[in-house]
């Protein structure tokens, strides 16, 4: 009865839920209605009571179907609006490309496939794997550093060819490796890897704060290679191997560029230069659990 | 044969338990075991503490026995108790093995150093008398008892 009131009233008035009057209208007037309408809009809905009448609790007159039809959901059908998100998703990648044949009387082209059907299918299916949580491949590890190891801490190297050696740390990289210089002059320990497990940290830090180091001294920059294309000569497979590590100029560059900076730091310190050159050594009545580092 | 004897006023030195490295003033004796202590000026409150973690010093102070806590003060205050201690070798020598112990690496290296030149100037002292390492060795940063030796081996020298 309300609806009819008013003839002249826009189609989106019909989308909104049917709304008790809370007074009387004057018979349909364009003026009244848009204002009605602009009050509506600002008003907070009111929803209809519930068409379902309670026979006990829990249980109502009308069925599934027949509250379908009372509340007249045949007529009112939403969607959310598409999100980005769909929309990438909607978006489907090439299934086919054309790739030019070659020879005489070919048509030129083909329409070719990009994801094939599988040529082969197993007779035993691989039993699914359970699910498992938290289990990241290497480069995703958490990295961690001790809180004692800081840049421009004196390190004492514990394995590998430079053990005993007094290291100046520079920074930690991205597989958690640390990098370490001599610097070369002074100790002859260029720049390098050392691993934060066999390493001391002891408590004289050397001020690094302005020092600039390259950015292309990564874990890559330092990883040993390899050569891994032996042409099935027997005979010589182990020459073509690196046996001589080569140190190229590259790396002796990098090596000026950092540890100049560092030198001019060290010299300020007495006696700082004198002890990156000494070594670190145990004797007797030396314990290392009784050090202080 | 015994120079050190429990009495009222005896300072001892307390060399275990939670008062560990703190003096106290012996003001009553309890029993064969424990005496009535306080130690006013070395934050130790009046207590019965067994003769065991005690060790008698030279000092004495003067006051009557279970004297309160403001008399032991001032008597401590009196005598000066705390500077005659940190002036004893003993004290010293308390000091340089805490000192030692707080070492770092670097601290380690430059002692090691500071004891070759003591020794090198010292086995030169008959041939050479040059004196130029002397400037060099006072500019490095020393630690107590590395001064001592120092200022010994320069007597030496001399």
């Amino acid at each position: 009865a309300a609806g009819e009131k008013k003839p002249g009233e826009k189609a989106p008035r019909e989308k909104k839920r049917g709304k008790k009057k809370t007074g009387e209208k004057k018979p349909a007037e364009q003026k009244p209605s848009q204002r009605a309408v602009g009050e509506k809009k600002k008003k907070i809905k009111k929803h209809h009571a519930s068409r379902n009448p309670v026979l006990a609790r829990g249980i109502g007159r009308y069925s599934r179907s027949a509250m379908y039809v009372r509340k007249a959901l045949y007529k009112r059908k939403y969607t959310a609006p598409e999100t980005k998100i769909e929309k990438k998703k909607k978006e489907k990648p090439r299934a086919t490309i054309i790739k030019p044949v070659g020879g005489d009387k070919n048509g030129g082209s083909r329409v070719v496939k990009i994801r094939k059907m599988p040529r082969y299918y197993p007779t035993e299916d691989v039993p699914r794997k359970l699910l498992s949580h938290g289990k990241k491949p290497f480069s995703q590890h958490k990295r961690r550093l001790r809180a004692s190891i800081t840049p421009g801490t004196v390190l004492i190297l514990l394995t590998g060819r430079h053990r005993g050696k007094r290291v100046v740390f520079l920074k930690q990289l991205g597989t958690g490796l640390l990098l370490v210089t001599g610097p070369l002059v002074i100790n002859r320990v260029p720049l390098r890897r050392a691993h934060q497990k066999f390493v001391i940290a002891t408590s004289t830090k050397v001020d690094i704060s302005g020092v600039k180091i390259p950015k292309h001294l990564t874990d890559a920059y330092f990883k040993k290679k390899r050569l891994r294309k032996p042409k099935h000569q027997e005979g010589e497979i182990f020459d073509t191997e690196k046996e001589k590590y080569e140190i190229t100029e590259q790396r002796k560059s990098d090596q000026k560029a950092v540890d100049s900076q560092i030198l001019a730091r060290i010299k300020k310190v007495p006696q700082l230069r004198g002890y990156l050159r000494s070594t670190f050594c145990l004797s007797n009545g030396v314990y290392p659990h009784k050090l202080v580092f | 044969v015994f120079k050190r004897f429990v009495e009222i006023g005896r300072v001892a030195f307390i060399s275990f338990g939670p008062h560990a490295g703190k003096l106290v003033a012996i003001v009553d004796v309890i029993d064969q075991n424990r005496a009535l202590v306080d130690g006013p000026c070395s934050g130790v409150r009046r207590q019965a503490m067994p003769f065991k973690c005690m060790q008698l010093t030279d000092f004495v102070l003067k006051f009557p026995h279970s004297a309160r806590q403001k008399c032991v003060r001032l008597a401590w205050e009196k005598e000066n108790i705390n500077e005659k201690w940190a002036a004893t070798r003993w004290a010293k020598k308390i000091e340089a093995r805490e000192k030692k112990a707080k070492m770092t690496d670097f601290d380690r290296y430059k002692v090691m150093k500071a004891k070759k030149m003591v020794s090198r100037l010292a086995s030169k002292k008959g041939k050479k008398p040059e004196k130029p390492e002397k400037s060099e060795k006072s500019e490095k940063p020393e630690k107590a008892q590395k001064s001592a030796k120092v200022q010994k081996a320069q007597k030496v020298q001399k």
